[in-house]
């Protein structure tokens, strides 16, 4: 019945997991997505457990970003403290569970996002950074970095129509959604770019050919990989 | 008027300029009879024409709703929570309580960071981690902590209101009792250590809430008294006298005649 009793917060970079972690990161077209999941099949195929992690993903949060986007709810400060939220949930329930049991984890967008985000929303650095001290450090973060026209033009011809708040439009920077896309994703990728050697990401050219990508991603996995990872976790059917 | 003083990094695209309201913030354990004396200053400070904005913990237009779902479903992780909290706090920070700061109102909180603080710190968060993520906070004009003499008191009191012990004020996420009874009081000797620490941190004028609510009540209203006419030539020109419990002094209070001060603040600004 003393506090000695109840789990201390661990922080970045002091988890401690028989699991590994691998995270995509990336603007918005720059293949991460169809990277990771690539990886996914590759990992499953050769009898690995994995686990695959989505951002915004939590339940206990999902109504109220939905509503808060819809109703335009948000300040630059409540569209962090709610994403962190959601990160909380998905390590404390997603994450931090199967890498303590020795599987695999795939993250599909990972603190850096928010990083890049929310700075270039107009949060402070350093206070960002403090908010997500909790998160467990990836074994790799890989940054796919594409020049910013390839992901524009990767996206508009994805998606004809610009969310409010993925075009940066609560910023008033521009009346017109496109420039203001622009304007937004130049900054996030300003911020991505410092965090490659802050948090020592490991950059992968986006430009390359989809094959070319996936086996640099899968050399640079296969060093943290043990045999004896297949035998951690067996996977419900 | 006063300056904008945070606790640590301001808002972003905040601007910060002095505002003529007051922030006055009470604090405590579950059950010490925050709510009642929120109440009472309110029906107070209003019949001596000042207009007020009382707000609270999960009240926020964003989250509050998804937080009260959350805690139904007993669902919520510990670092979940946390955030979840510090959001439903950073909505009614930036859309509630500074606007009205700002047009002169009197802000009363029930409950401000330091509970939020307590229940994380006393769920293993790391207290330097919580205090960075409120250093968005501004420092109010003043903390009142009523504080009661004894966790066993409290429990008599959350029992005598009618309403019995509630899951996560007994904190039973963590495991600390048997039963809601035991489990409520190690929580809440935990939280009370907590608060007992930061009290001299952030400067809490402490009260003792074992007292009849009346007493309690007398107190708060001579404090607020005094910090409402800290700078009383602000905007009002007459002065009325405050009902005086027992007692206080009569005071000056600036008052709003007819329409609250924002309409003479918004003259002074167009003139």
């Amino acid at each position: 019945m003393n506090r000695d009793t109840i789990p201390r917060m661990i922080s970045y970079g002091h988890h401690r997991y028989p699991g590994r972690l691998f995270v995509v990161e990336g603007t918005d077209g720059s293949g991460k997505s169809t990277q990771l999941g690539l990886l996914y099949q590759w990992l499953k195929a050769e009898g690995y457990p994995v686990f695959f992690s989505e951002w915004n993903s939590s339940p206990l949060v999902k109504d109220t970003t939905r509503r808060a986007k819809k109703r335009r709810l948000f300040t630059p400060t409540t569209f962090s403290l709610l994403h962190a939220t959601d990160f909380a949930d998905r390590t404390e329930r997603n994450i931090i569970p199967p890498l303590k049991a020795g599987a695999i984890v795939l993250a599909d967008r990972y603190i850096y996002t928010a990083f890049a985000r929310d700075v270039a929303r107009g949060c402070d650095r350093a206070w960002v950074r403090e908010v997500y001290k909790f998160a467990v450090k990836p074994t790799v973060g890989f940054f796919f970095r594409a020049p910013l026209d390839v992901a524009i033009d990767r996206i508009a011809s994805a998606r004809p129509v610009l969310k409010y708040y993925e075009a940066g439009m609560d910023m008033d920077w521009s009346d017109d959604e496109e420039e203001s896309f622009k304007m937004f994703q130049g900054k996030i990728l300003d911020e991505y770019d410092h965090m490659v050697s802050e948090f020592g990401l490991t950059a992968i050219d986006a430009t390359q050919s989809i094959r070319t990508q996936q086996r640099q991603m899968r050399e640079i996995v296969g060093r943290y990989l043990k045999e004896k990872l297949k035998e951690k976790v067996v996977l419900p059917k | 008027m006063k300056e904008m003083k945070f606790y640590g990094t301001a808002l972003p695209g905040l601007e910060i300029e002095p505002y003529s309201g007051k922030l006055i913030v009470i604090e405590g354990t579950d059950g010490v009879g925050r709510s009642t004396h929120v109440a009472l200053l309110r029906t107070w400070l209003e019949s001596g024409g000042h207009a007020v904005l009382d707000t609270g913990m999960t009240r926020s237009i964003l989250a509050g709703r998804g937080i009260k779902d959350a805690r139904e479903g007993h669902t919520l992780g510990r670092l979940t929570m946390q955030l979840y909290y510090a959001t439903d706090f950073a909505d009614r920070l930036e859309n509630q309580m500074l606007p009205a700061l700002r047009a002169g109102f009197v802000v009363l909180t029930d409950r401000y960071i330091y509970s939020a603080i307590a229940r994380a710190v006393v769920r293993g968060a790391d207290p330097e981690w919580v205090r960075s993520i409120y250093g968005m906070a501004l420092v109010p004009d003043a903390v009142f902590y009523l504080r009661m003499r004894s966790t066993e008191e409290l429990a008599g009191r959350v029992l005598g209101s009618g309403s019995g012990f509630d899951y996560w004020e007994s904190g039973m996420d963590l495991g600390l009792g048997n039963d809601y009874y035991d489990s409520f009081i190690a929580y809440q000797k935990q939280l009370l250590r907590e608060f007992d620490r930061m009290t001299g941190e952030y400067g809490f004028h402490v009260i003792d809430a074992s007292r009849p609510v009346r007493r309690v009540a007398a107190d708060l209203r001579r404090a607020v008294a005094r910090i409402i006419e800290e700078e009383p030539a602000n905007s009002g020109k007459e002065s009325v006298k405050v009902e005086s419990p027992e007692k206080i002094k009569s005071t000056a209070v600036p008052t709003l005649k007819e329409s609250p001060r924002i309409d003479s603040q918004e003259k002074a600004k167009s003139a």
